[in-house]
């Protein structure tokens, strides 16, 4: 057990750190900075400077497209994408139906889909949640029934995050009605251009339209896009989840974000002091770095495990649990450093726009990312389901 | 960068395992921290002479096994789990740590006397007055000829009442907190001039208010140089840190288990109370506590050879989380068990004192707080 880097690793620290130096968007990294909503173009333009390299999913195995990176180049490379406040990459096709697809799919779902999420040509959305279905997401009524070699799907599903942009959808739907919940579920792959789709915008807190309502109305889809057995769908969300939940825990994402608060509070000043000064203040960044250096810490544990033959497991509940916790602890911390200039509210430069927007850029979004993430305790399995799994499937119980 | 234990280290830890299960369950341990010294010394004699335990440490050259932090933190956590008293913490850890960082002649000789059981070595540093403060020192020692006069009162030695050796801090020189003018003695503890009050501690151990009077100490019981022992002191001490956080994880994984085993035994509302969701939510959060422990004494055995800075950053994050846990994981333990938790009865509560004592041993959760603070997030 050690913490070294290699000479090698080392180097590849260094070739990232350059790469990323030489072909970050500039535009990007200027909205980024004013604290502007990204466009789907500004998600796609870094995905595609990373799909050219090679770059672009460094989870997957070699054989569909993976880097065939070492566990510790895998840490090197998410330090420093952090580090360098590149944008998170959507997970829907790269974190989410990509595995699924590998894992489960058949060849020739296999050779259609992966180059196109790879590529980023097709945009994915995740068609789980239904207004009656959240936690007990294996109760959902959404309904595909047999029509020669397709199925016909009827129903409504939500919180379907970016879909306004999205080309392709995975979903959850019931093929038998008379199984027991979780076995009559099927996992289809919907094309979101499919006659009786309609996506409707859900506005958060924030005043982003992140999320939507998908309406599925007589959707013909083939049955050569579902993915794996008719009824065995609950399978690949199993797997899906176990897989959504240790992407979760955000690891170096929250420690680039402990900085930015850090920067804040040595600019804000309480009396004659920056901010930072002020013990209260100051012991709450410090008890959310020693709780993230606790999740990381876990987090490499389990990918030891992982790397010895073990797949993410329930303990990657922990990891979900814990990261969505510091994830709203930053977002608190930084909503109170920012003190008045949370309040005033920016909607993004429309055009011709040429006045500054009120306050330090720092706190545009101070109080919307604060609204907006309040949902990381609720995604993905809310932190109290997280706890029934760990109840269940670790403590026997 | 690697997450894996070794094959060695493995097999240390699965027969440290067996041997403390046969040897040390819960009412062999209350029979002899009751009896009149409060030990059974074949158990450490067994230790080092038919497992090569204490050997785990130290390096080849001196009988060890070659090995480092890790091996300690790996006994440490065994020795948490059945609550044992063995003095390993202060003869390996700290004064073998010691040893180890000054080596030459002191090393050559009492390192092997470890290694084989003979030496049992007490840490005299902490001074009524000086809190956690490792500087805070009015013991001192005045040069003598070739050897030192030493005076003063050490608070809270444990395991003095059995110890042949005592490690001092004392001031050779100095106001009474300056980081100079530090000194480290190693000395026999049956010296002239060294009067002891014994006494039990409340979670099962035994130790002694020392008092030096005027204890003619040779010269050669420095240990480093004369006024220049406070980065040693506090290196050592952040090893002995890191050991704890290994012991407090042991802890607090059977008041975890402990706790699980009893919920699913007990009924009340004729079910096992361990049906009842906020009591599982309950102990997923004890469980959570368990395993950021178990990484934190991981990350700050890791960091242990960095510069002193990022070594104590490290330490004091480590030691502040699972101070933290120790303290949720015990009381909860507690709550969970209900009445029988605070009798003298169940195992669990003498787990729960011993995680209580470990919340403050070697500084606060607000002391390491403060540490960290002054290191890593200075204005």
């Amino acid at each position: 057990m050690d913490m070294e880097f290699s000479p090698e690793d080392l180097a590849f620290q260094q070739e990232v750190r350059q790469f990323i130096a030489d072909n970050y968007p500039a535009e990007l990294r200027g909205k980024q900075d004013e604290g502007e909503e990204l466009s789907k173009e500004d998600f796609l333009a870094w995905h595609k400077i990373l799909h050219k390299k090679g770059w672009i999913a460094p989870a997957w195995p070699v054989e569909y497209g993976g880097t065939g990176w070492t566990p510790t180049q895998r840490f090197i490379w998410s330090e420093e994408t952090a580090r360098a406040d590149c944008i998170r990459l959507m997970p829907f096709g790269l974190a989410m139906v990509g595995p699924v697809i590998y894992t489960f799919g058949t060849p020739e779902q296999k050779a259609y889909f992966l180059p196109r999420i790879l590529s980023g040509e097709d945009w994915w959305c995740q068609g789980y949640s239904e207004p009656g279905s959240g936690s007990d997401l294996a109760s959902l009524r959404t309904t595909a029934v047999s029509d020669g070699d397709d199925y016909i799907v009827n129903g409504q599903k939500t919180w379907t995050t970016l879909a306004q942009h999205a080309d392709w959808g995975f979903f959850l739907v019931r093929t038998d009605k008379d199984a027991k919940q979780q076995e009559g579920i099927s996992f289809l792959l919907i094309d979101m251009k499919s006659p009786g789709i309609t996506v409707r915008p859900i506005i958060t807190l924030g005043g982003e339209h992140e999320v939507n309502e998908v309406w599925l109305e007589d959707v013909r889809v083939p049955k050569s896009q579902r993915v794996y057995e008719e009824n065995k769908g609950w399978t690949c969300a199993k797997f899906l989840l176990a897989h959504e939940r240790t992407g979760i825990a955000g690891v170096a994402a929250s420690k680039r974000g402990i900085e930015k608060v850090k920067a804040i509070a040595r600019t804000e000043l309480d009396g004659d002091k920056p901010l930072l000064a002020n013990p209260f203040f100051k012991r709450k960044v410090a008890e959310l770095e020693v709780d993230l250096t606790a999740l990381e810490f876990t987090e490499l544990r389990s990918l030891a495990g992982a790397n010895a033959g073990k797949g993410p497991g329930p303990e990657s509940s922990l990891l979900k649990i814990k990261g969505s916790e510091i994830q709203q602890r930053l977002t608190e911390l930084t909503l109170e450093a920012v003190g008045h200039y949370g309040a005033p509210y920016f909607r993004g430069f429309g055009e011709g726009d040429n006045e500054h927007p009120i306050g330090p850029d720092y706190a545009h979004r101070a109080a919307p990312t604060y609204f907006n993430m309040r949902k990381t305790t609720i995604y993905g399995g809310s932190n109290e389901i997280q706890r029934n799994i760990i109840a269940k499937m670790v403590l026997g119980l | 960068m690697d997450f894996t234990y070794t094959e060695t280290q493995d097999m240390i830890r699965d027969t440290l395992a067996r041997f403390l299960a046969d040897t040390y369950d819960f009412e062999t341990r209350q029979k002899f921290i009751n009896g009149d010294t409060g030990r059974d010394p074949a158990i450490w004699t067994a230790l080092a002479q038919e497992l090569g335990m204490l050997g785990a440490a130290f390096a080849e050259e001196h009988g060890g096994l070659g090995g480092g932090a890790l091996e300690n933190a790996i006994v440490m956590e065994e020795l948490g789990k059945v609550i044992g008293i063995e003095p390993y913490l202060p003869t390996v850890v700290i004064a073998g740590g010691a040893l180890k960082a000054v080596g030459g002649a002191q090393a050559d000789a009492i390192i092997p006397e470890i290694i084989a059981g003979n030496a049992i070595i007490a840490f005299a540093y902490a001074e009524p007055q000086g809190r956690y403060d490792l500087a805070n020192l009015k013991t001192n020692a005045k040069k003598d000829g070739a050897g030192y006069v030493l005076n003063g009162h050490k608070s809270v030695v444990y395991a003095a009442p059995w110890a042949t050796h005592l490690l001092v801090t004392a001031r050779t020189g100095g106001g009474q907190r300056d980081t100079d003018g530090v000194s480290l003695f190693l000395i026999d503890a049956k010296l002239p001039g060294i009067v002891r009050r014994d006494y039990p501690t409340v979670d099962g151990s035994r130790a002694s208010e020392v008092y030096f009077e005027n204890v003619a100490v040779p010269g050669d019981a420095l240990l480093g140089s004369e006024g220049a022992a406070l980065p040693l002191i506090e290196q050592i001490v952040d090893e002995a840190t890191v050991a704890t956080c290994a012991e407090a994880t042991g802890v607090m994984q059977k008041l975890h288990e402990g706790t699980l085993e009893y919920t699913q035994q007990r009924k009340q509302f004729g079910v096992p109370i361990a049906k009842f969701q906020v009591l599982q939510h309950r102990m997923v959060d004890m469980f959570m506590e368990v395993e950021q422990a178990r990484s934190m004494t991981i990350m700050g055995t890791l960091k242990l050879g960095l510069p002193a800075n990022e070594r104590m950053a490290a330490v004091s994050a480590a030691k502040a989380k699972v101070g933290r846990g120790a303290n949720f994981v015990g009381q909860n333990a507690i709550q969970t068990h209900g009445g029988i938790g605070i009798t003298q009865e169940l195992a669990i509560g003498h787990y729960f004192k011993r995680a209580t004592m470990i919340e403050g041993q070697f500084g606060s959760v607000d002391h390491h707080m403060d540490r960290y603070e002054r290191i890593v997030l200075a204005d």
